[in-house]
């Protein structure tokens, strides 16, 4: 499959669409779909990491210095993370386009 | 070169399917495919058969099951009849979708309501848009015989498509007929062990039935089309093959008496051995009459068929289910597209009949035949032989 887009030539499809390559959903862009997205206060965060285990889809890795970080390639704005940050520190930002 | 042996139709299907060495075998019993199932199961337990039997708890399992045992890369069967046919549908279309080699028995029987068990080709026609190969037969010997060829077909990796033979309920399956039944090595000559074109592996992952969005499933379609309408090709050449090395060639349309007909009958399956003693009754009493039958309904012999009808005047077309399209029905239409594709006018007649075990006798298609002969205006269709 093209990467991101799956828009390719029928006569290049595998056998009965099958994907060959394991993993490849990661190369997605999801993140397109998003109306808001969350930004952390590192000042508040405490890094307990309840965002990464809520997150839905994956969003959050750790860093070297122990933060939650979000990667914003498949983040799609549900809020979650924000809603369950037991010390408030993820806020929805509104995106601009 | 075989033994000939008297045998129940079900049976020798069902050894046909041992001879063919099938790994995997996930069924669900019905009447009247019972015994075909019920025999495997037999084979299986006997240790005659060293295969797989999954007794499952539905159809729809069975199919499943039958899916996920073919992308694992397993020879893999089923068979069924109307309401299993029924049940196991919505998995029909993914084995074709993921162009997995399955291959069916449906042994044909009407869709209820009312509960019919017995013989139509309803099933059939639900199953008609599935996008699996599909053949029926005239007798016990084809059963056997096809079912070999579907196989071959299926696995072929030009292929890789599920294959649907159908015979007739009953007056098939439940008839003991003299068949050929081919040795073992002869069969083992005639189809390879099955090289699957992706399957199940954990050493190399694939994923088998992933979403399809709007810009894919349009090119996901064209292409099982494109490999539908190549099939053909492998249909008629495993078919040559097979004549080759047992001496029974098949066409995808056979005829009798259709050379120089001025009206020919057309008709799929074991109707068509009535249709013939029609044919000879009304060729005794002088009259041009001719029968063309079906032998591959999918993907249809478009050429084959034309080349067979072009010269007749009257088309006499049998339909043995309903489709409540308040027109003409399953069988009929195709041909009309074809005539009409081709700017060929005949007097097309639709007639239904046989529905739900009702018997259809030489008398009722000289009937037919005398219809097409009187009338200049033919009815969309006419459903014979009903008490009014």
């Amino acid at each position: 499959m093209a990467k991101e887009t799956g828009i390719i030539s029928w006569k290049q499809l595998n056998l009965g669409v099958a994907i060959t390559t394991p993993g490849n959903a990661a190369e997605l862009r999801t993140g397109d779909w998003r109306s808001q997205r969350p930004e952390t206060d590192l000042e508040t965060c405490t890094k307990c990491g309840m965002c990464y285990i809520f997150c839905p889809d994956m969003v959050y890795s750790k860093n070297d210095e122990g933060f939650y970080i979000q990667n914003y390639y498949h983040c799609k704005g549900c809020g979650i993370c924000a809603k369950e940050c037991p010390v408030d520190a993820i806020t929805m930002v509104q995106e601009e386009n | 070169m075989g033994k000939r042996v008297g045998m129940e139709v079900s049976i020798a299907v069902a050894e046909a399917i041992g001879l063919c060495n099938v790994d995997v075998v996930a069924a669900y019993p019905i009447t009247p495919q019972t015994h075909i199932v019920e025999h495997l199961s037999e084979m299986v337990a006997d240790g005659h058969l060293d295969a797989e039997f999954i007794p499952v708890e539905s159809e729809h399992s069975a199919m499943s099951c039958c899916i996920g045992s073919s992308a694992a890369g397993a020879r893999t069967y089923t068979s069924t009849s109307a309401q299993g046919y029924a049940l196991l549908s919505e998995m029909c279309y993914i084995a074709s979708g993921l162009r997995l080699p399955i291959v069916m028995n449906v042994v044909n029987r009407a869709l209820s309501a009312p509960i019919s068990i017995w013989n139509d080709h309803s099933d059939m026609m639900m199953s008609r848009d599935s996008g699996w190969i599909q053949t029926i037969a005239e007798n016990g010997q084809e059963a056997v015989d096809l079912t070999i060829h579907a196989f071959r077909v299926a696995e072929d990796p030009r292929v890789y498509m599920p294959f649907q033979v159908n015979m007739d309920g009953f007056i098939l399956s439940h008839m003991i007929e003299p068949i050929y039944m081919p040795d073992k090595s002869e069969v083992d000559a005639y189809l390879p062990s099955l090289k699957p074109g992706l399957r199940l592996d954990p050493q190399k992952p694939v994923t088998f039935g992933p979403v399809g969005m709007p810009d894919v499933y349009t090119e996901a379609k064209v292409a099982q089309d494109a490999a539908f309408r190549n099939s053909k090709a492998v249909i008629l050449e495993a078919w040559k093959e097979f004549g080759d090395k047992f001496g029974r060639y098949y066409k995808p349309v056979e005829t009798y008496k259709a050379e120089d007909a001025e009206t020919i009958i057309v008709t799929m399956g074991s109707l068509s051995e009535t249709a013939m003693s029609a044919v000879d009754h009304l060729r005794d009493a002088g009259q041009k009459v001719g029968l063309a039958r079906i032998r591959l309904w999918r993907p249809f012999p478009t050429e084959e068929f034309f080349d067979v009808v072009k010269g007749a005047k009257n088309l006499v077309v049998l339909d043995r289910a309903m489709n409540f399209a308040g027109n003409t029905g399953p069988v009929c239409t195709e041909i009309k597209s074809i005539l009409f594709d081709r700017g060929h006018s005949a007097n097309v007649f639709n007639f239904m009949a046989g529905l739900g075990g009702r018997d259809v006798t030489v008398q009722n298609f000289e009937e037919m035949v005398q219809k097409a002969a009187t009338s200049k205006a033919p009815a969309a269709y006419e459903i014979i032989n009903v008490r009014e």
